[in-house]
């Protein structure tokens, strides 16, 4: 690979330089008022299609996607997305539609949106599901939404209190924080799992509920979920189930059948729709039948003549996103579904669960998991001793990988493990891939041992090697500055 | 690990000086900012705010993440350390002259670490 920088879009072409001739508008130009109009003319860039296509080529050429490797990042599900997702998602009849026609000209694509309602609430154990929210913390925001409405309609507004453990994903106080919540800090258990004593010392009349990911981020199923929602209920909270980690359980176990009220899906994690290059996603809300007056619309519906989209009730949280959400990715994780089918779905979830077993049982004796158990989809190794021992961290091996043709995996989370990995190799990966990882890890180790030097020089066959995270943060540049050069208008 | 044996600690890793007028002053011990990091963001409250035993007042944002900062005691805030939002580094520079709040009308509780008991809290020898 070219390490030579690749210039920005904004720095390639020439002045007059397009792609396309459009012929001269026979329409009457606008009038746009002056106190409207801009001073000076945009600075777009100005290249041939070719120019183009090299550029975003050149572009592609230093991405990593699970198409080029070993992607285990944690915590985000980067399994295979089969091909034919994407021919199902191109048919013409779900592609060459429009969101306002009418109902009788798109029966398939409500179909569509209903069949995969029915199969998702089946492996969620809820009773209905929007598909409006666009990603995971959009799904959780929705999800609170609902529980709020639910506190509401029963004149409780005391209830200003949202439970989440300190394992958590950070998306889950976040979207409690912008529902309107107070967020309270649950601390894990030796074990990884929920403290029930301090659950049950935070429960109460302020509770609104509980935000819970199972298995946690640690890849821990707990074991007490039973006890921890009725905890929950006791205190008059609702329990909401983040479905981050749904990949390790899908087909198996239900959320609804915990004693969850509320979950949020990651299409676009577990339901093998591509993540990771800037969605879009998907993150479809379900619930169960005492919110339905909750619930966004329209909604698809039976009624005498096929179809039809049912505006929302009265009682509703309202629309949370234009039209329906992402449609074609719904299509893409019915087609998954379909594929998979009833068999196939908890087997794809066990053979996730035991690729993340074998994987952290082959690398436990040199990267020790943080908790000595059997994992689900996902394993976090903790660093701490080769840090203290060897000054070689989480980072350094992270970035190693990267020159072994490996993506790194989640680091330094969750926060509450020491120099942290998370592996979840999800369950496309096959074993002579757990194989070879399991060696490069090795490698990687011995030279921690070795040549600490060289792992802390890493990563050395990429454009780029460490980006200057600190100054990046501190002092973004987020913006093409038009150079001196050219004189504005 | 700096850890002055003139100050008091809490297990979250705040430090706690007791000044004239019965002034309070806060921020985060040595330890606390080896953990989080380069530190590139902070959140402070606003004068005049309450602040309660226990609770969050202000957070830190370092690379590898945003961590919550507690109050180690219950009063109303008097100064922000406004510096420190131009320039969080400070709290790496000089974890004890990087002060985040100074707080008014309360005593110092009796269920503060001292020194020794905050470096057996944190497990450095």
């Amino acid at each position: 690979m070219s390490t030579a920088q690749i210039p920005l879009i904004f720095e390639r072409g020439q002045a007059g330089r397009s792609q396309s001739r459009l012929p001269v508008s026979g329409a009457p130009g606008a009038e746009i008022p002056p106190a409207l109009a801009r001073r000076c003319a945009p600075r777009l860039p100005q290249l041939s299609e070719v120019e183009v296509a090299r550029h975003y080529s050149a572009l592609e050429r230093r991405a990593f996607g699970v198409n080029n490797g070993f992607y285990p990042l944690g915590s985000c599900t980067m399994k295979y997305n089969p091909r034919l997702n994407e021919d199902v998602a191109a048919l013409p009849g779900f592609t060459q539609v429009h969101p306002l026609q009418p109902a009788h000209t798109v029966q398939g694509c409500l179909a569509a949106l209903r069949q995969a309602e029915t199969m998702l609430c089946d492996i969620t154990g809820m009773d209905a599901m929007t598909f409006q929210p666009a990603a995971g913390a959009h799904g959780e925001w929705t999800g609170l939404l609902l529980i709020k409405a639910y506190h509401r309609a029963r004149g409780n507004s005391a209830r200003t209190k949202m439970l989440v453990p300190d394992s958590a994903h950070g998306t889950n106080p976040a979207s409690a924080a912008m529902a309107g919540y107070t967020v309270v800090n649950i601390p894990s258990n030796a074990q990884g799992g929920v403290d029930l004593d301090a659950l049950r010392a935070a429960a109460g009349p302020d509770t609104a509920g509980l935000m819970l990911t199972n298995p946690n981020t640690l890849g821990l199923f707990d074991p007490n979920i039973q006890e921890i929602t009725d905890i929950v209920h006791s205190a008059g909270g609702l329990c909401y189930y983040d479905g981050a980690n749904l990949n390790a359980i899908m087909g198996v176990a239900r959320p609804g059948d915990m004693g969850f009220d509320v979950v949020h899906l990651n299409l676009h994690k577990t339901f093998s729709t591509p993540h990771g290059g800037g969605g879009p996603g998907s993150g479809p809300t379900g619930l169960k039948n005492f919110l339905r007056p909750y619930l966004p619309g329209p909604i698809p519906v039976e009624g005498p003549d096929g179809l039809a989209w049912q505006p929302a009730g009265a009682e509703s949280i309202g629309r949370v996103k234009g039209f329906y959400g992402n449609f074609l990715v719904v299509v893409k994780a019915l087609a998954y579904l379909y594929t998979l089918g009833r068999e196939g779905v908890p087997q794809a979830a066990a053979h996730a669960v035991l690729n993340a077993n074998y994987l952290m049982r082959r690398i436990a004796h040199l990267f020790p998991p943080a908790y000595d158990a059997p994992c689900m989809h996902e394993f976090v190794c903790t660093l701490a001793q080769l840090k203290k021992e060897h000054g070689v961290s989480a980072m350094d091996v992270a970035k190693a990988m990267i020159d072994a043709g490996m993506h790194p995996p989640t680091m330094y989370f969750p926060l509450i493990v020491h120099e942290a990995l998370m592996f979840e190799p999800t369950e496309t990966e096959t074993r002579e891939t757990l194989d070879e990882v399991a060696d490069a890890l090795a490698h990687i180790h011995a030279q921690a041992l070795a040549d600490p030097n060289a792992l802390r020089a890493a990563p050395r066959t990429t454009p780029i090697g460490r980006p200057d995270d600190v100054a990046a943060a501190r002092a973004p540049r987020v913006r093409y500055p038009r150079p001196e050069s050219e004189a504005r208008p | 690990m700096n850890i002055p044996a003139t100050l008091r600690y809490t297990k979250s890793h705040e430090w706690v000086e007791a000044l004239p007028e019965g002034i309070i002053s806060v921020g985060l011990t040595d330890y606390a900012q080896h953990e989080l990091g380069d530190i590139v963001f902070v959140n402070l409250p606003q004068i005049g705010d309450p602040v309660a035993a226990g609770e969050r007042f202000a957070d830190v944002e370092s690379v590898k993440a945003v961590s919550d900062v507690y109050s180690p005691i219950s009063g109303v805030v008097q100064a922000i350390n406004e510096a420190l939002l131009t320039d969080p580094a400070a709290i790496n520079a000089d974890p004890y002259g990087a002060w985040l709040i100074r707080v008014s009308g309360v005593a110092l509780p009796a269920d503060l670490l001292d020194a020794a008991a905050y470096q057996a809290e944190i497990g450095e020898d």
